[in-house]
């Protein structure tokens, strides 16, 4: 009854857009060539340069690599959910000490094993391998190691009489920064991390803490956020950098503390030892000349008052080209490669904190004056012994369990609620406190 | 139908606007030809020599073009997917309504009320087992349906206000459905259209969740790209600024020669 | 709603209304299965996880526990400021946006030289990834040392605020406002294109004034335009994220943890499935219960 006017037109336009989507679209599909090893990977320099120098493997060997670069958080939990639900995306995954040991524990990554006489297993540091192991058995290589120190204004320290102590103390510090702050001239007599994550501002205030003598939990598994070690210590954070920190402290994580840094802007700085090549390098930060390093400050005890950090590559279970997989590994933190980075990149790019060959190369402690610092923090930081009294856990500057990442972050946040002036100290770690125990018991741990 | 001129106050006020909405961008242009140390200086830098180094340390080894590709495809063709399954629904609910026409506005809806973060596991699952992890198919799907609600709704929206003498003339003329769609709709609203198009785009062309999540190495689109520049350690925002005029270029260009079709559809379009 | 709003002409009746319903849904099908399917499969996936222990991370203890889950979440004092944060955040933005939005509209209606160029303008935030957009105002704008708000404020000579500590939901709410204006202006502004202008011509021969033409003729045929941009953009606003982790990480204490970014520390960092699941399924229930709040107060506009 209806005139049925051609649909043909239309019909066949929507067709053909679909053709023509369909190659595009079938493109996309992962190609499957023999040999190319898909790898996922943090965007830290060390790992951009290995991208940059990749060719030379591929050249070697034959073997393609395809890249996927993220940000730390964002990698995390990429490679975590494709891992936990053996997805098999990835043949190489870059993890750090935080997960390196459970989820070797958990059967999701191959055992490193033999990397063969040349590789030189020995050569590693024997902190950050413990730190990559799980019962003793090696889950990762490294590719870089990190642990924390002080930096600070040589000029500013002559300008106002101080002198930094070979190993300067908490009390020093504070002493110093009150000497040094002169919002005036746009100087705070110190910066140090705020914003909240368990791998943020926790991470600072765990070595803090772990100097002053406290831990995050004692034998029997339960939170000791409200004991006297974390009151003396958080509240010693607080009351220093409402005296001598900049403003918009909670919302300064690392870079923003770098960029206030190297803009001249910090009397002193307390974090990770990877600043120092920024810090160093006069085409990136302004006080590179006046710039100097000293050892993470320490209280009651020298455990755990500085950290440590691996970026390592591993080869998940799921990985359906693991012999290939493990010659990258071995090229990635071979003696040889760090030998291409000095000569192509410069000598200050070269990896630092995994092998002790680097810290023995002349041409590297010419170009990296603070090497020597940086070798003796990593050697000493030790995730095995971080505290003053016995603990059932492992890592300096984090707790190795997985609930860490959601405990530290609401404790990260409830600190930086204190340093807001939002609410007291005590306020603060009571609300801490609470929520650790619950997160604690409700996964079991608490009985 | 002539529009009448500008009063002045009304055109410095426009601009006014215009510039202030535009300026962070404008900022962020400005520091892409910065160097890092002078993207953190204060005083910001107004004057400087600008260079490129940030946008060759933004392109180099980045594979910019491949995700540029990506994002480009994925979006277009999800967002022509989008409309070609909204265009007749909205076209039903706007002149053939059914029953609990409201109720089912708010149902399709609904389906973007659960936080992608929520479901990141199922659907990660299902594209598993489905064999369409890292592909650009699993990003139009899902962008598509993502958007779809949203180019209904516009489509509704834009619908309502044609009025329904012309579409019942046709009726009467043994004009069917398709055949108003076809001839008489697609021109009439189609500055409506193109602006839900538009719309589609864009949100698919920011879409980072779904497009880090579900890819790897191949389908990743410009919001992976910018994943790589979010928060490296060290000092970033100079080359953060070019990988972002490198992601919102392309799409900008777009948006621009969109634009001027809409305000051509407006006068071929206006009723009289 | 219904047949009755069809043509006043009656061709064959009954039969014809019949036609006519069965074609709707005919056409509507494609849009309301795929849908279903997409809204249907994760929905119920996201039902069944929020019963059960399920860690990403400890895949052998997995097992139904009921409601455990969600008496967690309800005994966690986060979760309710979680909640209020959310709205807060939701509200505000609308209102702003939808404030801005028509007044922009208005302003890029008028015929002047170059509008085009003022329109991409003042869209272009919209085109911004979140994290970008987030970064730029965090450190290149808002930063009380560093950004360029704080150096304008001593210029003024006054001390620059600290934003993202003292008031952090302020800031917050002024990004996402500037990302989501431009949305709220594109919809109304290709809405007030197809308004009639010989109403306004007759009212301004009249003599009413610009306000007053605003008001009672541009407004009322923006009704539904504006009613629309309420209801797409709080479901966007809902889960807004990335933006909070970018500037405040959901601090300081629980500032800016809104339900979304609780569900995130749960399954992102936690990987707790379950527990984020059943956050989930609440974040739905809060939503279609604005979603419907809003069509109460709005429904009246759309159907007009």
């Amino acid at each position: 009854m209806q005139k049925r006017l051609s649909r043909a037109p239309l019909l066949a336009s929507s067709l053909a857009a679909v053709f023509l989507a369909a190659p595009l679209l079938a493109a996309g599909a992962g190609s499957a060539e023999a040999a190319t090893l898909t790898i996922a990977t943090v965007n830290n320099p060390d790992m951009l340069i290995m991208q940059k120098l990749s060719p030379e493997f591929t050249k070697e060997t034959g073997i393609g690599l395809n890249w996927v670069v993220l940000d730390e958080n964002t990698l995390r939990e990429r490679v975590t959910t494709d891992i936990a639900t053996k997805s098999g995306t990835f043949d190489v995954v870059t993890i750090g000490t935080f997960e390196t040991p459970q989820w070797g524990k958990n059967g999701w990554l191959d055992p490193i094993g033999d990397l063969g006489a040349a590789y030189d297993m020995n050569d590693i540091f024997p902190s950050v391998r413990a730190g990559l192991s799980y019962k003793g058995t090696l889950y990762a290589v490294p590719f870089y190691a990190e642990s924390s120190m002080t930096y600070y204004r040589k000029d500013l320290f002559q300008a106002a009489g101080l002198t930094m102590p070979a190993q300067p103390t908490y009390d020093d510090i504070a002493k110093f920064a009150d000497k040094l702050t002169d919002p005036a001239k746009g100087v705070y007599g110190i910066c140090l991390r705020g914003l909240p994550g368990w791998g943020e501002n926790m991470a600072f205030l765990t070595t803090v803490v772990n100097t002053f003598g406290g831990e995050w939990f004692n034998m029997k598994w339960e939170p000791q956020l409200t004991s006297a070690p974390w009151e003396k210590a958080i509240s010693f954070y607080v009351d220093l950098m409402k005296r001598d920190g900049p403003p918009n402290a909670t919302s300064n994580g690392f870079t923003e503390n770098l960029a206030l840094f190297s803009t001249g802007k910090c009397g002193m700085w307390i974090d990770a030892t990877v600043a120092a090549g920024y810090l160093y390098d006069p085409s990136k930060s302004k006080v590179a000349a006046d710039v100097a390093v000293a050892p993470a400050p320490v209280d009651v005890t020298p455990h755990g008052a500085h950290w440590l950090w691996s970026w390592a590559l591993s080869i998940p279970s799921t990985s359906r080209h693991e012999a290939d997989a493990k010659k990258f590994l071995a090229w990635a933190t071979s003696k040889s490669y760090i030998d291409l980075v000095g000569t192509t990149d410069g000598w200050v790019a070269a990896p630092p904190g995994t092998r002790l060959s680097t810290y023995q190369n002349p041409n590297y402690l010419k170009a990296a004056p603070f090497a020597p610092l940086v070798e003796q923090s990593i050697l000493t930081a030790d995730p095995e012994h971080p505290t003053l009294n016995p603990v059932p856990y492992t890592g300096v500057q984090f707790v190795g369990i997985p609930e860490f990442q959601g405990i530290g972050t609401t404790v990260g946040q409830d600190i930086a609620a204190a340093l807001a002036g939002q609410t007291s100290v005590s306020a603060a770690l009571a609300k801490a406190q609470a929520s650790a125990t619950r997160s604690m018991t409700e996964a079991g741990y608490i009985q | 139908m002539k529009e009448e001129k500008a009063s002045l106050p009304g055109m410095i006020a426009a601009w006014v606007v215009a510039f202030l909405m535009f300026f962070p961008i404008l900022w962020m242009l400005i520091t892409a030809f910065k160097t890092e140390a002078q993207a953190v200086a204060i005083p910001p830098l107004l004057f400087f020599r600008p260079v490129l180094s940030s946008f060759g340390a933004a392109l180099a080894q980045s594979g910019y073009v491949h995700f540029a590709e990506n994002s480009v495809i994925v979006s277009l063709v999800s967002t022509a997917l989008a409309v070609i399954i909204a265009f007749p629904a909205a076209y039903a609910m706007a002149f053939q309504p059914p029953r609990h026409t409201q109720d089912l506005l708010v149902w399709m809806l609904s389906t973007k009320m659960l936080p992608p973060v929520g479901v990141l596991v199922p659907i990660y699952l299902i594209c598993r087992d489905v064999g369409l992890l890292d592909t650009r198919t699993a990003l139009v799907i899902v962008d598509a349906l993502m958007n779809l609600p949203i180019v209904v709704w516009m489509l509704y929206s834009f619908f309502r206000d044609i009025p329904r003498d012309i579409l019942e003339a046709a009726q009467m003329d043994g004009v069917g459905p398709r055949g108003q769609m076809t001839h008489l709709l697609l021109p009439l609203a189609s500055p409506g259209i193109a602006s839900a198009a538009l719309l589609s785009i864009i949100l698919s062309w920011n879409e980072a969740f779904w497009s880090i999540n579900l890819t790897a190495a191949h389908a990743g689109t410009l919001a992976t790209y910018i994943a790589r520049y979010s928060a490296p350690e060290g000092l970033f925002w100079a080359m953060l600024s070019a990988a972002s005029v490198l992601a919102v270029a392309p799409i900008l260009v777009f948006g621009s020669l969109a634009q001027r079709r809409m305000v051509r559809g407006l006068t071929v379009g206006a009723v009289k | 709603m219904d047949a009755t709003t069809l043509p006043r002409q009656e061709m064959a009746g009954d039969s014809l209304a019949r036609h006519r319903r069965r074609s709707s849904w005919l056409l509507l099908s494609p849009a309301v299965i795929l849908l279903g399917l997409w809204a249907f499969v994760p929905l119920v996936m996201t039902l069944l996880f929020s019963f059960q222990r399920y860690n990403l991370l400890y895949p052998e203890r997995r097992g139904f526990v009921g409601f455990r889950n969600y008496s967690y979440l309800f005994s966690d004092p986060a979760f309710w400021t979680a909640i209020a944060n959310t709205l807060v955040l939701v509200l505000g933005v609308l209102a702003i946006t939808i404030v801005l939005g028509i007044a922009f509209a208005l302003l890029l209606n008028q015929n002047f030289p170059g509008r085009a160029v003022a329109r991409l303008m003042v869209i272009a935030p919209f085109f911004v990834l979140p994290p970008v957009a987030a970064l730029v105002w965090k450190n290149l704008l808002f930063d009380p040392l560093d950004g360029l708000l704080g150096w304008l404020f001593t210029l003024v000579g006054l001390h620059p605020i600290a934003w993202f500590t003292t008031d952090p939901m302020t800031a917050l709410v002024n990004i996402v406002a500037w990302e989501w204006t431009p949305f709220a202006t594109l919809i109304l502004l290709t809405a007030l294109q197809s308004l009639d202008t010989d109403q306004l011509e007759a009212a301004r021969m009249d003599g009413a004034g610009p306000v007053n033409r605003i008001i009672y003729i541009v407004l009322p045929h923006l009704g539904r335009p504006i009613a629309i941009t309420i209801m797409m953009e709080s479901i966007f606003l809902l889960s807004i994220f990335a933006e909070i982790l970018t500037t405040t990480a959901g601090g300081p204490g629980s500032a800016t943890t809104t339900l979304t970014y609780l569900i995130y520390i749960r399954a992102l960092l936690d990987f707790d499935i379950g527990g984020a699941s059943a956050a989930g399924v609440i974040a739905i229930v809060l939503a279609n219960i604005v979603a419907i709040f809003l069509m109460r107060a709005v429904a009246r506009n759309i159907e007009a």
